[in-house]
């Protein structure tokens, strides 16, 4: 076990060797946190850590680190979620020290969306730094004790364990390893993997992590979604962009009595093979507009109760 | 070069209402050369604003000169003859640069007819596209001779993001992933390792900043 750089309950239960469960709640595009405490009550004891997503889809919604507010209110463990796109270097380590003065522990580095997904598509993007450029900065912050212009910070640096993510369906698939081993160079602890229904190939590129002995320097949270229905499985498979859903699936889902149960059976045996997988250190569940189906997928894979 | 396009005929139109009697002013350089505001589109231009304010009973008058090049004081001086007292409007067919020049030298009001859209070359005949975002301190030799700035559409150093599928960014089936260029170059180049640098954060200083950027070049001035 090494020694801890953080006070992240996340990076602890990692440490331990947990298999650690992570889940997530996207922000309400309106002003109001109750729906956000009742979802924190609601999986606090069935994940170990919930990520705030960060205008996910470009679409405006409460602000992840607001919303982290609200989870730490509620008694969770928040990852907030951090894109590049909307926020130059000097907003994003404004926002860090902000988060981190409210007790924030975990954050999730990524380059977001594109704002032509989202309902201003007329925006003016950022992209002042990219998201290996972020992990960069959030572990300098930290380690080096500086802002990304080299100057130092005094007293109380933010203290991050340091996410990133990972997509083994993205092209060109075998850059995809080097480009998460730039990310584990740049100081990632902890990597959370796009969505996953293409098992054989993320087979694949878990040979190729192991290979390169990536799985022993970065903690490897694997991305499962329940879908819903059919029409979200077809949705997924042409319109999300870096997504793989084998026809297989679709066809499960089309021949299910019950499509939503069938999606939760498929989650819940994708979570038991992905627990047989040498470098797989966890579960990151995203169930999209569907948060309350949380604990049910935790409760049949039987990852419940939560260690403390 | 300067690649531009016309403004709508409707709106130029518009922006020239009040005008009996206008200057319009092609521009010999780029412009000429992505088919937008050179001798011909300048005439076209005028005889169509000519013909619509004939049927709105409200005649204009035109007078069609075609500069060398507009971003540039020696050249926009032989305008000087055909700026007459009686011309209320000049409309500059050349990209934003040459519409600000004629600005600067003549108290009269100045109004574009293009759209002045990047800095790119012809890649078909009638098709431009763009392959530099000006950013005043270039990076292709790290990528391969390909400009990721302008070319990826969040401009990743660090690339390929989650979204680049099948050789295509995920903002257009239409549109290449550029980090999929650079992969496919760097590899064919042998220079795969180069990617697995990380690439610092760029100094955007250099690429847009406090007013007008310069260029002084002491050697070549005359005093
Ligand atoms: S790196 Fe900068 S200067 Fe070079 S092509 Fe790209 S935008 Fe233009
Ligand atoms: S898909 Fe490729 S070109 Fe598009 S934003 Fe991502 S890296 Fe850039």
């Amino acid at each position: 076990m090494s020694e801890p750089k953080t006070e992240s309950k996340l990076e602890r239960l990692l440490n331990e060797g947990r298999f650690v469960v992570t889940g997530e709640i996207g922000p309400p595009k309106h002003a109001g946190g109750d729906g956000i405490k009742h979802h924190v009550e609601l999986l606090k004891n069935h994940v170990d850590a919930m990520n705030l997503t960060d205008n996910q889809t470009a679409i405006v919604r409460l602000s992840s680190i607001a919303a982290a507010a609200h989870v730490l209110a509620a008694g969770g463990e928040p990852v907030i979620q951090m894109t590049v796109r909307d926020r130059n270097r000097i907003a994003l380590q404004s926002d860090l020290l902000g988060a981190y003065s409210l007790g924030v522990r975990n954050v999730l580095c990524l380059s977001g969306d594109h704002q032509s997904f989202g309902n201003h598509p007329t925006a003016k993007n950022v992209y002042d730094i990219d998201s290996i450029q972020l992990v960069q900065t959030v572990k300098g912050l930290r380690d080096e004790k500086k802002f990304l212009c080299g100057e130092e910070i005094k007293e109380h640096e933010p203290r991050f364990f340091i996410g990133a993510v990972a997509n083994p369906f993205g092209d060109p698939f075998a850059y995809r390893v080097l480009r998460l081993e730039k990310k584990v160079n740049a100081g990632a602890d902890f990597i959370q993997t796009q969505a996953i229904f293409d098992m054989d190939r993320f087979e694949k590129f878990m040979a190729m992590v192991r290979e390169r002995g990536l799985h022993k320097r970065v903690k490897i949270l694997a991305g499962v979604m329940p879908l819903k229905s059919v029409g979200a499985a077809r949705y997924m498979q042409k319109s999300v962009s870096g997504m793989i859903v084998p026809d297989p699936i679709i066809d499960r889902m089309k021949g299910a009595g019950d499509p939503k149960a069938e999606g939760v059976e498929i989650c819940v045996e994708q979570i038991k093979h992905l627990q047989t997988i040498e470098g797989v250190a966890g579960v990151h569940i995203m169930a999209v507009m569907w948060e309350d189906i949380i604990p049910t997928i935790v409760e049949k894979a039987g990852l419940y109760p939560r260690p403390k | 070069m300067i690649i531009a396009e016309g403004k709508p005929i409707a709106e130029v139109a518009e922006l020239i209402k009040d005008a009996k009697k206008v200057l319009m002013v092609g521009c010999g350089g780029c412009v000429t050369v992505c088919l937008a505001g050179g001798e011909k589109e300048t005439g076209i231009l005028a005889s169509a604003l000519r013909m619509l304010r004939q049927q709105q009973d409200n005649p204009l008058e035109t007078v069609e000169v075609t500069l060398t090049r507009q971003c540039d004081p020696e050249y926009v001086e032989m305008l000087d003859k055909y700026v007459t007292d009686d011309i209320d409007c000049i409309v500059s067919l050349a990209c934003g640069v040459g519409v600000q020049f004629l600005a600067e030298r003549y108290p009269k009001w100045v109004v574009p007819a293009l759209n002045t859209k990047f800095a790119g070359g012809t890649v078909k005949h009638g098709q431009w596209e763009e392959r530099c975002g000006l950013c005043g301190e270039c990076i292709l030799y790290r990528t391969g001779g390909i400009c990721p700035i302008i070319r990826c559409s969040k401009s990743i150093l660090n690339g390929p993001c989650g979204g680049s599928q099948n050789g295509k960014c995920e903002v257009s089936p239409e549109t290449d992933c550029a980090w999929q260029l650079i992969y496919d170059r760097m590899q064919a180049l042998g220079k795969l390792d180069m990617l697995l640098e990380i690439q610092p954060v760029k100094d955007w200083s250099k690429a847009r900043d406090g007013g007008p950027r310069r260029v002084v070049r002491e050697d070549v001035m005359i005093s």
